[in-house]
Parts: structure tokens; C-alpha cells; sequence
């Protein structure tokens, strides 16, 4: 036991569990180059993205030549970084803008993934090279319009034609989709829940983007039309039946969130920090009043809390000793405590708190989709439930 | 093409230095990370070295226990790094800095060297030239856009009012601008890859470089002081023709 006295009035705002000293030289340098990226290429334009309700399109090739998509996959053009890694480039991501990490989580979690981990050889080949250099852009089907936390109540049918597939349904809320170039569509079929890689150019595939968002405004978000979309054998994903394949997506997709929601907590918790020494009230900067030095400490701790958690439930999946419920825990609390932090700083920023000319409002607002996507905070409480006592209260 | 890039490691600028009270020179800390005008000379060499099959070799004095700059050049693309971290170095002035990065430079042989104007810890802006002169090399400095052909560099070296076309042949010297290149990002494979990519960490002795240290560096600081508090701006009362007023103070400080 170290025998120095504990120091004083030495502490970094910014870090203050000194967390990055838990990061290795190669972590803190990949951590360094997303947080250059997201400095550079999007928190310039971000606010006019949201605003104007665009997703720059254009990022996704800076982020393939990055490394950034599919990252955190082995082979086939991919970087084949840690999870630790992965996640810390969803902090710095989310620290941009939710809708610019939801880009990156479905690209490689729930597009590249399936392919990775479910798909033949050939597919493999023919499709991750290109996604990972952002040249192909994907989404993920599952959710329905009234098949949501449910998703074994979806309608969307694959039925066998000689060799062929054809498919008939109608997703929701499918994030990239009026982006995609190719789609990982599940289905229910006479052999349980299939999933197949579906080009967005096959006839009778359309898709309509959802108007009117007031969240994720710099993300697109879609509804995906399969009209007697007819396939060939080979776009079956032929490695997984059951939903258990599109479950493994989610658990991968859930952890980025685990630690992007971090990202998007530490930019309000910052915006509020800067305006509590700049702004004075009082004759004085509102910093010194208690009220507001509460506000700041509690999203300090909540900050704080938040990323021990997500890179201890990280080094549990580098390790290998990672469970689902593991990260259910980590998206259900790391999310709620962006939140809350977001609305604290929203009330620290006063009037300023509603523009966009600060971070605090557009995350704020974004947090109300990732607090319901991806397993909502609801259905994550009953998987944690069932952890706890072994029985499902939703099955 | 063998493209030797000078880099430094310094302390991180977001944090306040310390001088050290006897001989006055920075307080190194344990972290440092790459001086970041140093990424202009390793992108300008990446791309002299991209465009003639050429390698980049990194060359720095450098405290060696962390790393992390020299890391993050490599993850850049360079081959290979040359630091040079001897205990006889510590109050090293600009001279001896220059003679040790000539004697490791002169043992790599290298057709061209690159390094950044001045450094963002001390801002002595010679050691350039003077590793120039050792070399034997034409000192191209200042250069905003660097090309080769056929064993000649060519650059357009910035002026006050413009700049210059100079050219020269190789082996040469070029001090790169900020903003000649658009310095790239490290990507995942190479930042990973950086760890297999070889450092040299030879010694003064093996480099045949002698009196070195505060004693060799033929320089004292005397004293320090800290800059001057700045002092208030002119307000200019616009009654029509203050635009005249502001070209005026422009032209005095040539901007314009």
C-alpha cells in the first residue's frame, strides 16, 4: 500500500477518475485520432446537419479510410481493433453526435456483423471489403411497425421459390436505410427466423424515410418495403437460424452504445462546466453558486461512473467473459445518466441550453431515441430481472 | 528514395510548463506527445515517399520512456524511427541538437531531410539549418509545397509578400510550413501496426558524437522572464474613415 499522502486540489475536470490512465498507449492514440476526426470533420457542421435534417453521406469514405467501420471485426479489409477500442471510438463518435455514431454501429455492428459471423465464405468476400471501406453502405431489418420490443412477432416472410427466395414484408425505424446500398433483412420462414443480404437495387425493394424527426436529425431513418423481392440461394446467411442471429447483432450494437452515450453525456457535461465559468450572474460567474455546483457535480459523477462501467464491461468482452446481461446493464444505465446529464446541462445553459449553437439540446434530444433503441430501457430493466431471478416476465 | 523526417516529442501544449530552476530548459513529463507542426514534414515525406517508392525514416532527440509521439508518426506511415535518448543529453542546446541529428542521419544515408520550421516548446527555429550546414546540404526552408523530380526537389518557399520557386539538387534539406500538407490521420491498421515497426535507440557514443550536454552546447541561458503582460488594443472611433486607420495599422504590421 502506497504510503504517500493523498494529494490535494490536484484533480482534472475533464478526467477526473484519471480513467485514462486505464487506457494503453495504443488505446489513448486511436482514442486521440476519433477525437481529432470528430473535431475536424464533424463538429463544425454538425449543428447545420441537424437543423436542415441531412446525414453526411460523404463521411462515410473518410471513416472507411479511417478504419472506423466493421473495426473491431477480424479479416476481409477490417482494422480487427478490441472491443475497448471499438467503444472508445463510439465515445468520441457520440461526443460528435449520436446520429454520426448510429452510422458507424449499424455499418459494423448490425451490417457487417451478421456477414462476419453468419455469412459463407463468399459473402464474406463480396461484401465486407467494400463496407468496410465505406463504399457500400448497410442497414439491418428486424424492427417492425408493430414489432418492435417484440421482435419474434414480425410479419415479413421469406418463402422458397425452386433455388430462390422471395420476400414479403415492410420494416421500421430501419437507421440508414434510405442510405443503404445493401440491407440485412430478417424474416420469418417455414425454418424459423432467417436472414438474408439483400442489395437495395433488387426489384420490388423500396424504401421511404421518416419526415419530421425532432431526434436524430443528422441520421437517416427509414421504413424498408420487400414487395415480392425475389433473391438466388446465395443470399441466405446460411451460418445461423433463429433469433438468436439477429440478438448476437444487437448485443454487438448495444455495447457501442454502452459507451457512445458516454461520449454524448462528458459533451454536455463540458458545455455546462465552460458556461458556469463564463457566464455571471449576480456579479459573479454562476459556477459559485450551489445550486449550479450540484448540477455540475452530479453530471461529473455520472460521467465518471458511466465510463468505468463501460470499460469494465469492455475488458470483460476483450476477455471473453462478457454476457448478454452484461451489456443490457451497462446500455440500460449509461443512457439513462446521458440523459439526465443532457437535461442538467440543458437547465445549467439556461436560455443558451435550447439553441444549437451549444451540444447540450441536439444530444439531449438524440438521447430519446438511443434511450428507446437498441432494446428499450424497459425491455433491458426485464432482461436484468430475468439475470437476477431466473424468470422471464415478458416471454 | 530514403526520406529522413526530424520530429520531436513535446510536452502536451494543453498543459502549463514547468521550467526547471537551475538551467532553466523545460521540465520533460513521462508523457509527451508529437510536436504537432511535426506532422506537416512526416506527411510532405509520406507523400515525397508515396510518389517515388521511396521509405520515411523518423529521427528524433527524444527522452525515450514514453513513446507515444513517435508512435503516433509511425501509425502515420513512416518505416521506421532513429531516437536518440542519451543521459549525457540532458541541457542540450541547439548545436549539439543539430550534431547528433547529423550523426544519426549520416549513418542512415539519406537523400532527403525534412524537418518543421521551429519547434512549439522551445521556438529556437535553427536547428534546421544548422543540421543543414553539417550535412552539407542546401537548407530549403520555409517551403508551403515541396515536389521531386529527377534528383531535384523543387519548392515554392514562403515570403512576407508571397513566395519563392527554389530548387536544388538532392540530398537536400526542407522545413515544411504548417499548412503545406494536409497532415492525414493515423488509421487503426497502422496505429496497431506500430508496434512492430522497429525504433532505434542508439547512444551518442555509438553515433561518435562527443561533448555533448550543456557543456557542449557552447550556449548559457542566463535568465528567464516571463513575456511581457499584453498591453491594450487601439479603439478606433469610426467618424468615416476608419477604414483608413485599419489599413494603416495593417500595412505597420504587414499583414497587408
Amino acid at each position: 500500500m502506497s504510503k504517500e499522502p493523498v494529494k490535494a486540489g490536484r484533480v482534472d475536470p475533464r478526467d477526473f477518475l484519471e480513467i485514462d490512465a486505464l487506457l494503453s498507449d495504443e488505446e489513448r492514440l486511436l482514442r486521440d485520432t476519433v477525437r481529432s476526426f470528430v473535431a475536424d470533420k464533424i463538429l463544425p457542421d454538425i449543428a447545420e446537419w441537424f437543423e436542415e435534417g441531412v446525414f453526411p453521406i460523404e463521411l462515410a469514405k473518410e471513416m472507411g479510410a479511417l478504419g472506423l467501420l466493421g473495426m473491431h471485426l477480424d479479416g476481409y479489409g477490417c482494422s480487427g481493433s478490441s472491443a475497448v477500442a471499438y467503444g472508445l471510438a463510439c465515445v468520441e463518435l457520440e461526443y460528435g453526435d449520436s446520429g454520426t455514431r448510429s452510422f458507424v454501429s449499424v455499418q459494423g455492428s448490425l451490417a457487417m456483423f451478421p456477414i462476419r459471423a453468419f455469412g459463407s465464405e463468399e459473402q464474406k468476400q463480396e461484401w465486407l471489403p467494400q463496407m468496410a471501406a465505406g463504399e457500400t453502405i448497410g442497414c439491418f431489418g428486424l424492427t417492425e411497425a408493430d414489432a418492435g420490443s417484440d421482435p419474434g412477432a414480425m410479419r415479413t416472410v421469406a418463402r422458397r421459390h425452386g433455388d430462390d427466395w422471395v420476400l414479403d414484408g415492410t420494416k421500421m425505424w430501419i437507421t440508414n436505410g434510405g442510405v443503404a446500398d445493401v440491407a440485412v433483412v430478417w424474416t420469418q420462414s417455414d425454418e424459423g427466423v432467417l436472414g438474408f443480404i439483400v442489395p437495395t437495387d433488387t426489384p420490388g425493394f423500396s424504401s421511404n424515410d421518416i419526415r419530421q424527426k425532432m431526434s436524430l436529425r443528422a441520421s437517416v431513418t427509414s421504413e424498408l418495403v420487400l414487395d415480392a423481392v425475389r433473391l438466388p440461394g446465395s443470399a441466405l446467411l446460411p451460418g445461423v437460424r433463429g433469433l438468436k442471429g439477429p440478438l448476437a447483432c444487437l448485443s454487438e450494437a448495444r455495447f457501442g452504445i454502452m459507451f457512445g452515450a458516454v461520449g454524448a453525456a462528458r459533451a454536455c457535461f463540458e458545455a455546462a462546466l465552460d458556461h458556469a465559468a463564463g457566464r455571471k450572474m449576480f456579479g459573479k460567474p454562476i459556477g459559485s453558486f450551489q445550486l449550479i455546483q450540484r448540477q455540475l457535480v452530479e453530471m461529473a459523477i455520472g460521467v465518471n461512473r458511466g465510463m468505468l462501467l463501460a470499460m469494465h464491461i469492455g475488458r470483460m468482452k476483450d476477455s471473453g467473459s462478457v454476457d448478454a446481461a452484461h451489456i443490457s446493464m451497462g446500455k440500460l444505465d449509461n443512457v439513462r445518466m446521458a440523459l439526465d446529464v443532457a437535461r442538467t446541462a440543458r437547465s445549467v445553459l439556461g436560455a443558451s441550453g435550447i439553441t444549437l449553437e451549444y451540444p447540450v439540446i441536439r444530444h439531449m434530444n438524440n438521447l430519446e431515441s438511443v434511450y428507446t433503441y437498441e432494446g428499450t430501457h424497459e425491455i433491458h430493466t426485464l432482461i436484468l430481472g430475468q439475470a437476477l431471478t431466473g424468470i422471464s416476465a415478458f416471454e | 528514395m530514403k526520406i529522413a523526417v526530424c520530429v520531436k516529442q513535446i510536452p502536451d501544449p494543453a498543459t502549463p510548463y514547468e521550467l526547471d530552476s537551475e538551467n532553466h530548459f523545460v521540465v520533460r513529463p513521462d508523457d509527451q506527445v508529437l510536436d504537432d507542426t511535426d506532422r506537416y514534414g512526416v506527411e510532405m515525406g509520406l507523400q515525397l515517399a508515396e510518389a517515388t517508392d521511396g521509405e520515411v525514416v523518423l529521427v528524433s532527440m527524444s527522452p525515450a520512456n514514453n513513446l507515444q509521439g513517435i508512435r503516433q508518426a509511425l501509425a502515420m506511415g513512416a518505416d521506421k524511427a532513429i531516437v536518440i535518448d542519451d543521459e549525457a543529453l540532458r541541457g542540450s542546446g541547439a548545436l549539439v541538437t543539430a550534431r547528433v541529428l547529423a550523426a544519426a542521419i549520416e549513418r542512415e544515408g539519406a537523400d532527403l531531410v525534412i524537418a518543421g520550421t521551429e519547434s512549439t516548446d522551445g521556438y529556437v527555429g535553427v536547428v534546421p539549418q544548422m543540421l543543414a550546414e553539417l550535412l552539407g546540404m542546401p537548407a530549403m526552408t520555409f517551403a508551403r509545397k515541396a515536389e521531386l523530380t529527377d534528383g531535384t526537389i523543387r519548392i515554392e518557399r514562403q515570403t512576407s509578400g508571397g513566395y519563392d520557386v527554389v530548387e536544388a539538387p538532392l540530398p537536400a534539406l526542407v522545413t515544411a510550413t504548417s499548412g503545406s500538407v494536409e497532415p492525414r490521420y493515423p488509421t487503426f491498421k497502422g496505429i496497431m501496426g506500430a508496434k512492430q515497426k522497429p525504433i532505434e535507440q542508439p547512444s551518442c557514443a555509438e553515433l561518435g558524437v562527443e561533448s555533448v550536454g550543456s557543456a557542449g552546447s557552447g550556449q548559457e541561458i542566463v535568465e528567464v522572464r516571463p513575456a511581457p503582460e499584453r498591453t491594450a488594443g487601439v479603439k478606433i472611433q469610426d467618424e468615416g474613415d476608419a477604414h483608413t486607420e485599419i489599413i494603416k495599422l495593417l500595412e505597420q504590421a504587414k499583414v497587408i
